[in-house]
């Protein structure tokens, strides 16, 4: 049983059990245009809630992803670096940025559900 | 005004047209008080031929060394220019053209720059260089912050070897960005123990061929060292004419090569613009300061260039950037290309054998002279040589008698007396057997 | 229009040129050189006989593939060159000749002093203009560039809270309109950034600036002129409330070129501002550089400017070359190799003596103008991003281009086949689809009303609709269409590399 949780800088996290699977959202990569660069986390990196988790490029923008919640690397996704065009084509799917552990359940809770987010895009176009 | 075209109809038009009366009245926005005190007691226009007797008189009150023969090298040296190297750089095209950011129109420039970073990757025997950096001082400078974020290390050590102004202008970077710096005491006769330094703090190792005071050294046990110790190894050349005759950097196992171009691009003109080198390994560039050409193709299939991997710098990644750098030294870097395309593989390898020649024949003609001892066993176009008395005064001397004989360590080094006694010296290809026996016949006279 | 091909691929003036590792003839040079005199070799044991790899071109060949690149080119020669903040204006070729005299060019930064004295003489010469100009007392000569003179300014200003027992400050505060260099540079003072707002004016919001000032703020970086075109009408009183809080107030210059002979920036309450001198002073861009940045300072950041710099004595000229003595004892230390970018130096002043301060006036009155006229004549069909008389540059938003599917990119790509270079565009970031114009005081009335023409029809074309599909495929005239960025950057090729024999085999059996 997995829930989809949105943040305000364009982060979904799908979590499922105590882990939580990172990437950024279609609208994010649609705004970034043709990604030409990505850099994950390793394993075992310790992230903060907000805090600089892994890196996004374009050809005329770089952005940082944050870590939505506290936590550590489990995994960083290694097919990316080479495939940085997954992110385009399949965001929320194979375009996945890097899983994590959630060191407290409790941060989950400030994040936005698909309806709050969807709002939240069509009030900042 | 000849370089205004508005005439005074046209100005009246044009105000006309934009509703005010006055070309002050643009200014409208500028707090009058402060408009009020903008008088200046300052000279008014001049036709050509003013500004040249102005400025020719200035420059005549200089000895330049087409007047009088000279050896004077440290970082900066005086080559023969080509005639159609002038020529190329002075065409409008090159020269009052903006950086490359629209491609379509601008292939010629980023094509230039494509074919430099491929010269400057070969000779320093690295994969990939940048469009360049201002001048080989602050690529050193560069090479070291860019150290400390590839290795996430704080400390850097710079061998005595290298030239004071990358030195100093290295360790004034790094003071600001709250980093550290180790510089080694000068080392003229190469004494210093850099590979029982290196430790697992150092972010890099700064070193240079050939060094400040002309020596040669291998740096390959060095690089092996800092390798094993997780730092870089950074080789400066501040005389790029010796990667012509020398074993490069990078078959040295260099991390990171810096350099001036000033010596092979332009005249020695009072030592600046130069151009800075800055060439390291492909996976490092995502670290890299300063502007990338790249190939790729247009909406026809075309090869074409573009600037690429922007993101690393200021205009996209601001307070993040890897350096601050915008305008760097395309001309001049045109400059190196075209002669380093016009000498080739063939003249590249004479020029420098023809400099050494002529830096031999030096050597062995001072050697004749009493007291005065050749510092470096190996040296390439310069050395240090010990005199019997201050170098100095000795400079002074020669100038007195129209040569241009080298350059005291002292100014160099003020706080080190025991350098007091040492004179850099450079020949070139540009100076004859003649100009080298007139100093050598002074030099004896000033000495005895 | 059916596109013609030649079997060449060249298209008439339009050559298509290889790379010069293309063009190798092995064995050949350009330059004869005299045969080296038969000596004793002191090389040691790093001679190296390993091939280089560098190509080998005759002399003809090597002027031709040049003349050839060149042609190539969009220059500030041959065409109208609008882009805002880089003051593109021509670049007289007697400053050329000037840096070209023997007295200048042929002479060493170590020769000693006393046979250099002309060239110490031009420093400080260029060096008291660019004082009067700016009313500052001191100048730092050495920066390289801007960029390099931002940073000096902000080292002088960090080594003077230092200095005052105030190193505790840490914050400098940017307008989000600023170029990317000033949060750059400050990062590399060891800085943090934090970004003030504009107001809806395009100006900084001085409510907010004065909110963000406290004891942790070293200083305000402030273009002035902004990037948006417009006087910062409040500098006094922002310089005021800067001083009142501690820190200092660094103008980035850039935009200097609208102020020139009007008002000095030392009675604007500034305390350090870069001069571009290949912008305001017409030294050429050279495709990128070389430039040079001379920063003034105000008496309270004297003391820490960077060596060397020229000292005037009763005996003539000489340079102070190390910090932490003598008039160099608070000296923040070196930047710059050598004596700063001298050759840039004798162009300015070669520039400055011909305009003379009633040409520096005319020039900077004139400027203003031609960038007011584009914005009330381009107004017609474009929209001006803030209301009211502009400087030197005039920012439009791409509100016009609303619903076209035309995008600021596209008009910029379609004014190339038009024959001018484009605006720069997307800067400043606070004007949505920017398009930014200074057209320099150089360009001529009839220059301007070309290319008002051109853009005028370009969007009156693109608000027809249905457009979109022509736009996005300008430039179609170019020496190239559209380059692909996205693959230059997914998969970096930054130099030839020498094709590998099995490919060269395999590329010829398919052809």
């Amino acid at each position: 049983m997995s829930q989809l949780r949105f943040t305000k800088d364009h982060e979904w996290v799908r979590v499922e059990g105590t882990t939580a699977t990172v990437g950024i959202t279609e609208f994010a990569q649609g705004q970034l245009g043709d990604i030409v660069f990505v850099e994950v986390p390793a394993k075992g990196k310790a992230l903060s809630a907000g805090g600089e988790a892994a890196v996004v490029e374009s050809v005329k923008a770089a952005s940082e992803v944050y870590a939505p919640v506290s936590g550590s690397v489990t995994e960083g996704n290694a097919a990316l670096p080479d495939a940085p065009d997954t992110v385009n084509k399949d965001p929320q799917g194979a375009g996945w940025f890097f899983k994590m552990t959630i060191n407290n359940p409790a941060e989950l809770d400030s994040l936005m559900d698909q309806a709050a987010y969807d709002k939240f895009v069509a009030d900042a176009s | 005004m000849r370089y205004l075209p508005l005439s005074d109809q046209n100005r009246a038009d044009m105000l006309a047209a934009v509703g005010v009366a006055s070309v002050d009245d643009l200014f409208a926005d500028i707090p009058a008080a402060a408009k009020a005190k903008a008088t200046f007691n300052l000279s008014n226009s001049m036709s050509e031929m003013e500004v040249e007797r102005v400025l020719s008189a200035i420059a005549a009150k200089n000895i330049n060394a087409a007047q009088a023969p000279s050896f004077l090298g440290a970082g900066n040296y005086r080559h023969h220019t080509p005639a159609s190297l002038d020529y190329i750089i002075q065409r409008g095209e090159f020269l009052t053209a903006y950086t490359p950011y629209q491609p379509e129109i601008s292939q010629g420039t980023l094509q230039a720059i494509y074919e430099f970073q491929t010269q400057v990757a070969l000779i320093t025997g690295m994969e990939v260089a940048n469009a360049s950096m201002y001048d080989g001082a602050t690529a050193c400078a560069e090479a070291a912050t860019m150290a400390c974020r590839v290795t996430k290390r704080a400390k850097v050590l710079v061998s005595g070897s290298v030239h004071p102004h990358y030195r100093d202008v290295t360790a004034t970077a790094l003071r600001f960005m709250d980093l550290h710096i180790e510089c080694l005491a000068p080392d003229p006769v190469g004494v210093e123990d850099l590979i029982g330094r290196v430790g697992s703090d150092l972010a890099c190792v700064i070193v240079q061929t050939p060094g400040f005071f002309g020596q040669l050294n291998d740096f390959t046990a060095l690089a092996e060292a800092c390798h094993a110790a997780g730092a870089l190894l950074v080789v400066c050349v501040a005389e790029p004419v010796s990667l012509g005759l020398l074993k490069s950097p990078g078959a040295m196992g260099a991390d990171i090569v810096v350099g001036d171009g000033q010596s092979i691009a332009t005249p020695t003109m009072f030592g600046g613009p130069g151009v800075g080198l800055f060439a390291t390994r492909e996976k490092f560039i995502r670290q890299m300061p300063g502007r990338l050409a790249g190939e790729t193709v247009d909406e026809n299939g075309r090869r074409g260039w573009v600037l690429t991997l922007s993101t690393r710098e200021q205009h996209i990644r601001r307070e993040k950037a890897t350096s601050n750098i915008c305008t760097n030294s395309g001309l001049i870097a045109l400059a190196f290309s075209v002669h380093m395309t016009l000498l080739g593989e063939v003249g590249f390898r004479r020029l420098a054998e023809l400099n050494h020649a002529h830096a031999a024949l030096l050597a062995d003609q001072l050697e004749t002279l009493k007291g005065v001892k050749i510092l470096p066993s190996a040296f390439f176009n310069e050395f240090a040589v010990q005199l019997p008395k201050p170098a100095a005064p000795v400079v002074e001397a020669l100038a007195k008698r129209n040569i241009l004989g080298g350059i005291p360590a002292s100014r160099f080094y003020p706080t080190y007396p025991e350098l007091e006694n040492i004179l850099l010296l450079t020949a070139t290809e540009m100076n004859t057997e003649a100009d080298i026996a007139v100093l050598v016949g002074a030099l004896k006279e000033v000495l005895s | 229009m059916t596109e013609i091909v030649t079997t060449s691929g060249h298209r008439a003036l339009q050559i298509e040129q290889p790379l010069i590792f293309e063009l190798d003839t092995s064995g050949s040079t350009a330059v004869d050189l005299p045969a080296a005199p038969k000596v004793r070799t002191r090389l040691g044991q790093l001679r190296s006989d390993k091939p280089i790899g560098l190509p080998g071109l005759s002399e003809p060949e090597v002027v031709r593939h040049y003349t050839r690149l060149s042609q190539k080119n969009y220059s500030i020669d041959t065409g109208f060159y609008p882009l805002g903040s880089c003051t593109m204006k021509h670049n007289p070729r007697l400053n050329e000749k000037m840096a070209r005299l023997p007295g200048f060019a042929d002479i060493h930064p170590y020769q000693p002093q006393s046979t250099a004295q002309g060239a110490y003489e031009l420093i400080d010469t260029l060096a008291h203009w660019l004082k009067t100009l700016t009313g500052m007392p001191a100048v730092a000569m050495s920066p390289a560039a801007g960029a390099h003179g931002e940073l000096c300014g902000l080292m002088c200003i960090r080594s003077a809270h230092e200095a005052n027992g105030q190193g505790a400050r840490k914050l400098v505060l940017v307008p989000e309109s600023a170029h990317g260099t000033n949060p750059a540079t400050a990062a590399l003072c060891g800085y943090r950034v934090e970004a003030i707002p504009a107001n809806a004016g395009g100006r900084v919001d001085i409510a907010a600036l004065k909110a963000k000032l406290g004891p942790d703020v070293a200083a305000v970086m402030i273009t002035n002129p902004n990037t948006c075109g417009l006087f910062e009408t409040e500098c006094i009183e922002i310089a005021q409330a800067v001083h009142a809080a501690g820190a200092y107030f660094y103008m980035d210059g850039a935009n200097f070129n609208a102020l020139v002979g009007r008002v000095r920036i030392a009675d604007l309450g500034v305390d350090a501002m870069h001069i571009n001198l290949h912008k305001t002073f017409s030294t050429p861009h050279g495709g990128g550089g070389p430039g040079a940045g001379p920063t003034v300072l105000s008496a309270a950041l004297a003391a820490f400017v960077p060596v060397p710099f020229v000292v005037k004595g009763v005996d003539g000229f000489s340079v102070e070359e190390h910090a932490g003595v003598g008039a160099a004892k608070q000296s923040l230390g070196r930047m710059k190799g050598f004596q700063g970018q001298f050759g840039v130096f004798v162009r300015a002043l070669s520039y400055i003596l011909a305009m003379g301060v009633d040409g520096l006036k005319t020039a900077s009155g004139d400027a203003v103008l031609n960038a007011n006229y584009l914005r009330t004549e381009l107004s017609a069909e474009l929209h001006p991003a803030f209301d009211g008389i502009c400087m030197h540059e005039v920012v439009f938003d791409d509100s016009f281009l609303k619903n076209t599917g035309v995008s600021t990119l596209d008009i910029a790509k379609a004014l190339i086949d038009e024959g001018f270079h484009p605006m720069t565009m997307y800067f400043p970031l606070v004007v949505h689809g920017a398009l930014l114009m200074e057209p320099t005081e150089t360009e001529s009335k009839a220059t301007l009303d070309q290319f008002i023409a051109s853009l005028l029809a370009l969007a009156r074309k693109a608000k027809q609709g249905d457009q979109a599909e022509w736009f996005k495929g300008a430039p179609r005239l170019a020496p190239r269409r559209r380059l692909d960025e996205t693959q230059a950057a997914r998969k970096p090729v930054l130099r030839w590399r020498k094709p590998e024999v099995g490919a060269v085999v395999a590329k010829q059996a398919a052809e």
